[in-house]
């Protein structure tokens, strides 16, 4: 790696070398991920089904934490860091999440506004008798 | 070099084929500066990667359209069966954590890792796929196949493009596991495995997403 920064703790990019005496560090960091992965789906699993939670809030509450988990896969797992090699791979995320968003909240906006607007098929019908 | 290459000493994934000659720097295999080719390759199946999750936000947009269009058919309460999903969750989560382990042992060179990581993989890989093939033809059965309505149309797409691509990773993985037989842990072999082990990885992250928003807010309690 560089030479100019001869201390790595978790700050690697996707096709950063490792050394054989980081390997006991690299699988630690992959248990660490699988900890945290794992914590966040059971509570998203038990959220689903329980009553403790206001029910309405309840997609808001697994939406959260989806994304909270996405971001420790992409950490733990694809080392998409703040990483000098990382710079490029975040700025494309970035822009790929920008157009996820365009088109998913586009999507149901623009077909509830829809859905809204438009009559009823049932006195739709009836009114093409 | 250029003011503008000692702006940038880190040197940016990619960078180097933007600078003055920077493209044969960055085919071989050490460049006298910039990324190495290994950052540059998986920076570019990253590219590919975000397209590829860009195509699932459109199925995921379809989806979210179309849930409660079920024309008087069974939703989503009626038809997931969350034990399946959490199994199903559990197969990916440890394999995409073997994946990561057989990255580790290929850069290290470690066969014995290698081999028994792929291996984990693939049959907690298969099992998810089988579970998933099982849980279709469960629902075909029960009169709730793609043809029923918009939202299980939307939902076969979705969750089976999801599971097309699993599949692809599988015979991916095999091929992996021939090729390093074959050629050993050469530089352009462990870099098809980086690339690999970024589609098997980004494949959880997708997963994530389906059984928190499509099964979990499916049968969530409005």
């Amino acid at each position: 790696m560089n030479e100019s920064i001869p201390e790595r703790h978790g700050d690697v990019a996707p096709g950063d070398e490792l050394r054989p005496a980081d390997v006991p560090a690299a699988i630690r960091g992959y248990l660490i991920g699988l900890a945290l992965a794992t914590l966040l789906t059971c509570v998203s699993f038990y959220i689903a089904r329980s009553t403790i939670v206001w029910q309405p809030s309840i997609p808001i509450a697994l939406s959260v934490l989806a994304l909270a988990q996405m971001g420790v896969h992409l950490v733990f797992f694809l080392h998409i860091t703040s990483g000098p090699d990382s710079v490029n791979n975040v700025m494309a995320l970035a822009f790929g999440l920008l157009i996820v968003i365009l088109l998913v909240f586009g999507s149901l906006w623009i077909m509830l506004h829809l859905n809204h607007n438009l009559m009823p098929m049932e006195r739709l019908m009836q009114m093409q008798r | 070099m250029s003011a503008a290459t000692d702006a940038y000493p880190g040197g940016v994934a990619g960078g180097g084929l933007a600078r003055g000659g920077g493209l044969a720097a960055a085919l071989t295999e050490e460049p006298e500066h910039g990324a190495s080719k290994r950052i540059v390759v998986a920076y570019g199946f990253w590219i590919f990667l975000i397209s590829d999750i860009i195509l699932f936000s459109a199925l995921f947009a379809t989806y979210a359209v179309l849930t409660d269009a079920t024309d008087g058919g069974p939703s989503g309460r009626d038809l997931f069966e969350l034990p399946t999903v959490a199994l199903e969750t559990a197969c990916l989560l440890l394999s995409t954590v073997f994946c990561g382990f057989a990255g580790i042992a290929a850069q290290v060179r470690r066969s014995a890792m290698y081999y028994v990581s792929m291996a984990a993989t693939f049959i907690l890989g298969a099992t998810f796929v089988v579970i998933e093939l099982h849980e279709f033809k469960t629902m075909i059965d029960a009169g709730a196949g793609p043809g029923r309505s918009g939202f299980l149309s939307a939902f076969f797409a979705l969750i089976g493009c999801h599971g097309l691509h699993v599949t692809a990773g599988l015979l991916w993985l095999l091929t992996m596991m021939a090729q390093v037989y074959a050629k050993g842990f050469r530089d352009d072999i462990r870099r098809r495995l980086l690339c690999f082990a970024l589609f098997w990885h980004t494949l959880d992250i997708i997963w994530v997403a389906l059984f928190s928003l499509v099964y979990l807010v499916g049968v969530a309690p409005r």
